[in-house]
């Protein structure tokens, strides 16, 4: 269905190809999915495939690509519109029209087909992926996950024979990825799609797909997740456990792992809930019955929380539960209907200018770029940290060999997630507000960061993340807030919570849900420690 | 909260307005534009703006373009005002007595030689006030008609010929808000930077973020309707769009020539038929070559021809009725009954169309 024979590709103006002699088969019914790290050239592949490279990016392509039988150096992407879908990460910015219906029947009155069968061919998308009750909905009205299924029933409609999917879940929570996933694996097995899918975060797809393409160095590994994840650092959870525990054959979902870890829990032995939380530092913030409202709906309802140093924070819920708008209200430059927000020595965030701001309680905000405004990599860090070498510094940790006079807006997603990070926290405030920190950075990225938070925390900084990376709030967490429809439904110490819910407990977790134990680390920690339990 | 959430999820959008054909309320708005162009009587126009205020809040849909009304009322008011503004300013004095007596400020020859301010007399308050009546109450019709047909699927309705026009519109439609989202979110983020607002550096540190976001988003939306296969039955030839520019042409010379008294009369009637055939025409032919097709096409019924008629008709005696134009300054403006049949002709959609149960299934 899709051939890549001895591809070679080039960026306009770029030193070195991207991706060199790439050579690839991907069958029929197959689904693919495509790993690697920041900027490694997994959307050029993706781009490639569909057509849109070199056609809309510009670049040389050597070799060829064949996509059901046509090349795409002849085809271009509007050519191959009828046998090709392409969704992206951003649903939004992809829309045509103004309401679910409308982007439905969009492809199809582009390729022409009678009235009779595109209604004939809307109403059953409506139907395979549930939007049947959205159906004349605004498309701005729909949550990330209604609009991310739209994207995906709009390219359907037109019956492609291959869905190239680019990171279709990065902005959703875990039940809408969930949804989104579903929704493409059962796609896979009624009509026979063929399916290439970039995906960060492994744990979310890795029991779903047949084949894995790590892409590194320029090159494309092709083989079986069995073979190739145990070796690649994005690996889910599960793939890290059965390495370190020795259990063959390496699991890759949850299910396969669970029936392997029967004498590893007996080992562990079970560890109660730990109880209450006790902050580990003197108290840095204190925020009373904040409120946020945006016209009539609220999105943060009188919520108290309460930061000490060296708290780590995983502020989580569903997309629109208050998480951002909370984070915003905190830091005192964002809307707060009521309620005040103190810093330890009884200053109002929101009194604070913004000079004072910065050195006392930054923000990152999403997105992230949205803070990057100049030429290249080295202004913007000797604007952030005044020429000290700070921000740098911070970047090197996080994404090393990025080059200073790259412009920002050229480098990968992850890679401009991380230059604003590096430029925030170059600021060296006592409180640390992180909205979405991870959104494109690699395994090895997302390590670094957690690492760095910790180390943060440890010199009494307090630091809040709102994410939906369960596995990264599993690494860096201490302590994990959960919000719905704006107010605060739990609050405690990370292993208690994240292991009460399914929704947010991680691959671990649910491996050994009794041990008391978040991530692989842990495991090893007790391991060493000569298991049963610890504290 | 949670049951605020539950009630709206439940409850019937009152979408009446998205169940009719866009062109209709179009028709309409139009149709009473036009009434409104030549009508000078301010109590027939502002009998008229309470017949389409009556319209737009029973018939309005519930989505962002029915919210948007509120804007354009806002915008007619400041219309009056700035009006009114000017005439205290600059405008010619008028007959009746005087109100107000300002002192005269004389300009210098080299600045036109203007004088400000100086005495506001009745006659010539009223005829700004008049004056500004009537434009507001034309914009208050575009912003009636935007409001009651989402111009997206306005522009859907358009001929195939037009389709490329129409699809750029919509681009713009979308991105013109979010560019003023994203102007305000980059504000916010570059102040956690602790960078002023104001300023050289503050203006660079928006824009660059703004309009690459923007470029961002248009190279996105691009790049997706090429991958759903936008543009893959355009033939190359130009003969179309020159007739059509031709026709747009005739249409406005027409549409002057019947809105101008003054005018020869072979501006007005014949021009615009004219240019209504070769649009026709081009239409025709195009759509014939265009092998792109219509999903759901919005139907012409009944009540699309009541709501287009019921403004063709307001407009059709108010232009007619000689008695409407009549304005004596200073003065009480005369009443005559044609004044009142011309809003209620107006207002009908309002009595006919609102509250009614609507056609197409509209969501939850």
């Amino acid at each position: 269905m899709i051939e890549l024979v001895d591809v070679t590709l080039t960026y306009p103006d770029a030193a070195a190809p991207v991706l060199r002699e790439v050579s690839l088969a991907v069958e029929r019914g197959e689904m693919l999915l495509v790993v690697g790290g920041t900027g490694s050239g997994k959307s050029t592949l993706l781009a490639a495939i569909s057509g849109a490279f070199p056609h809309s990016t510009g670049g040389e392509l050597r070799g060829s690509v064949r996509v059901a039988g046509r090349d795409t150096r002849e085809h271009r992407p509007r050519d191959l519109a009828d046998v090709v879908g392409v969704v992206g990460q951003d649903p939004e910015a992809t829309f045509v029209t103004g309401t679910v219906e409308e982007e439905l029947a969009y492809t199809l009155e582009q390729l022409g087909l009678p009235p009779a069968v595109m209604r004939t061919r809307v109403e059953a998308t409506l139907d395979q992926l549930g939007l049947a009750h959205l159906r004349a909905r605004p498309l701005e009205t729909l949550s990330g996950g209604e609009q991310q299924r739209v994207a995906i029933g709009a390219v359907l409609n037109a019956h492609p024979q291959v869905l190239v999917l680019d990171e279709p879940t990065s902005a959703l929570d875990p039940a809408a990825a969930e949804d989104v996933l579903a929704a493409v694996h059962r796609l896979v097995h009624d009509l026979g799609l063929t399916v290439v899918l970039a995906e960060h975060r492994t744990e979310r797809v890795a029991g779903l797909v047949d084949r894995v393409a790590v892409v590194a160095q320029g090159r494309v590994r092709v083989g079986e997740p069995a073979a190739l994840l145990p070796a690649y650092e994005g690996a889910p959870p599960v793939v890290g456990l059965g390495a370190l525990v020795g259990w063959q054959p390496v699991p890759i979902t949850v299910r396969e792992a669970r029936r392997l870890a029967g004498p590893l829990a007996a080992q562990l032995g079970t560890s109660p809930p730990t109880g209450s939380y006790v902050p580990p530092g003197e108290p840095v913030l204190s925020a009373r019955k904040v409120t946020v409202r945006h016209g009539s709906t609220t999105a943060v309802d009188g919520v108290d929380l309460d930061l000490h140093q060296g708290d780590v924070v995983a502020l989580m819920g569903r997309n629109g539960a208050g998480k951002s708008s909370l984070l915003w209200a905190l830091q005192g430059s964002g809307r707060r209907t009521s309620g005040s927000v103190r810093l330890a020595d009884g200053a109002e965030t929101a009194a604070l200018d913004p000079v004072a701001a910065r050195s006392r309680i930054t923000l990152l905000p999403q997105p992230a770029s949205d803070l990057l405004y100049l030429a290249d990599v080295a202004s913007e860090c000797a604007a952030a940290d005044g020429g000290s070498g700070r921000a740098r510094a911070e970047l090197d940790a996080l994404v090393p060999g990025i080059a200073d006079e790259t412009d920002p807006r050229d480098l990968s997603e992850g890679g401009r997630l991380a230059l604003a990070l590096a430029v925030q926290l170059s600021a060296d405030a006592e409180v640390v507000l992180l909205d979405e920190p991870t959104r494109g950075l690699d395994a090895v990225a997302k390590a670094a960061l957690s690492a760095r938070l910790r180390e943060l925390a440890e010199q009494g900084r307090a630091v809040v993340v709102t994410t939906h990376d369960v596995e990264f709030a599993a690494t860096c967490a201490n302590r994990v807030v959960v919000l719905a429809g704006g107010e605060v439904v739990a609050d405690g110490v990370a292993t208690d919570v994240l292991r009460a819910s399914p929704m947010l407990a991680p691959q671990v977790a649910k491996v050994l849900p009794h041990a008391g134990v978040l991530t692989v680390a842990d495991v090893a920690t007790r391991l060493a420690r000569g298991g049963g339990r610890d504290g | 909260m949670t049951t605020a959430v539950a009630e709206r999820a439940t409850r019937r959008p009152r979408a009446v307005a998205l169940s009719l054909h866009p062109l209709a309320w179009w028709a309409w708005a139009l149709a009473l534009a036009v009434a409104l162009s030549r009508v000078t009587n301010p109590v027939v126009v502002l009998l008229l703006v309470v017949a389409v205020v009556a319209v737009v809040l029973t018939c309005r849909g519930d989505g962002r373009w029915g919210r948007a009304f509120r804007g354009y009322l806002v915008l007619a008011g400041v219309v009056v005002v700035i009006r009114v503004v000017f005439h205290l300013l600059v405008g010619v004095d008028g007959a009746g007595p005087v109100l107000l007596d300002l002192p005269r400020l004389d300009l210098p020859a080299w600045a036109g030689g203007l004088d400000l301010l100086g005495p506001v007399r009745l006659g010539g308050l009223l005829s700004a006030v008049y004056g500004g009546l009537a434009l507001g109450a034309l914009l208050l019709c575009f912003g009636a008609a935007n409001s009651l047909a989402d111009p997206v699927r306005a522009l859907r309705s358009l001929p195939a010929a037009l389709h490329p026009i129409g699809t750029a519109v919509v681009v713009a439609v979308t991105v013109a808000p979010r560019l003023v989202t994203s102007f305000a979110r980059v504000r916010r983020a570059q102040r956690l930077r602790g960078l002023p607002g104001r300023g050289w550096r503050g203006l660079a540190a928006t824009v660059v973020p703004v309009l690459s976001d923007a470029l961002d988003h248009a190279l996105a939306l691009a790049a997706s309707m090429d991958s759903r296969g936008y543009a893959r039955s355009v033939s190359g030839r130009r003969d179309v769009g020159a007739a059509l520019t031709l026709a747009l042409a005739a249409a406005v010379i027409g549409t002057y020539g019947l809105l101008d008294a003054q005018a020869p009369w072979w501006l007005g009637v014949p021009m615009l038929a004219a240019g209504t055939t070769v649009a026709l025409a081009a239409g025709w032919v195009a759509g014939r070559r265009s092998r792109r097709t219509r999903y759901r096409p919005d139907r012409w019924g009944l009540a699309e021809s009541f709501v287009a008629a019921s403004g063709v008709v307001a407009a059709a005696l108010a232009l007619l009725s000689p008695e409407l134009r009549q304005t004596v300054l200073p003065g009480a403006p005369p009443l005559a009954w044609q004044a009142l049949a011309v809003a209620a002709l107006a207002a009908m959609p309002a009595v006919a169309i609102g509250g009614r149960p609507q056609r197409l299934e509209a969501g939850p």
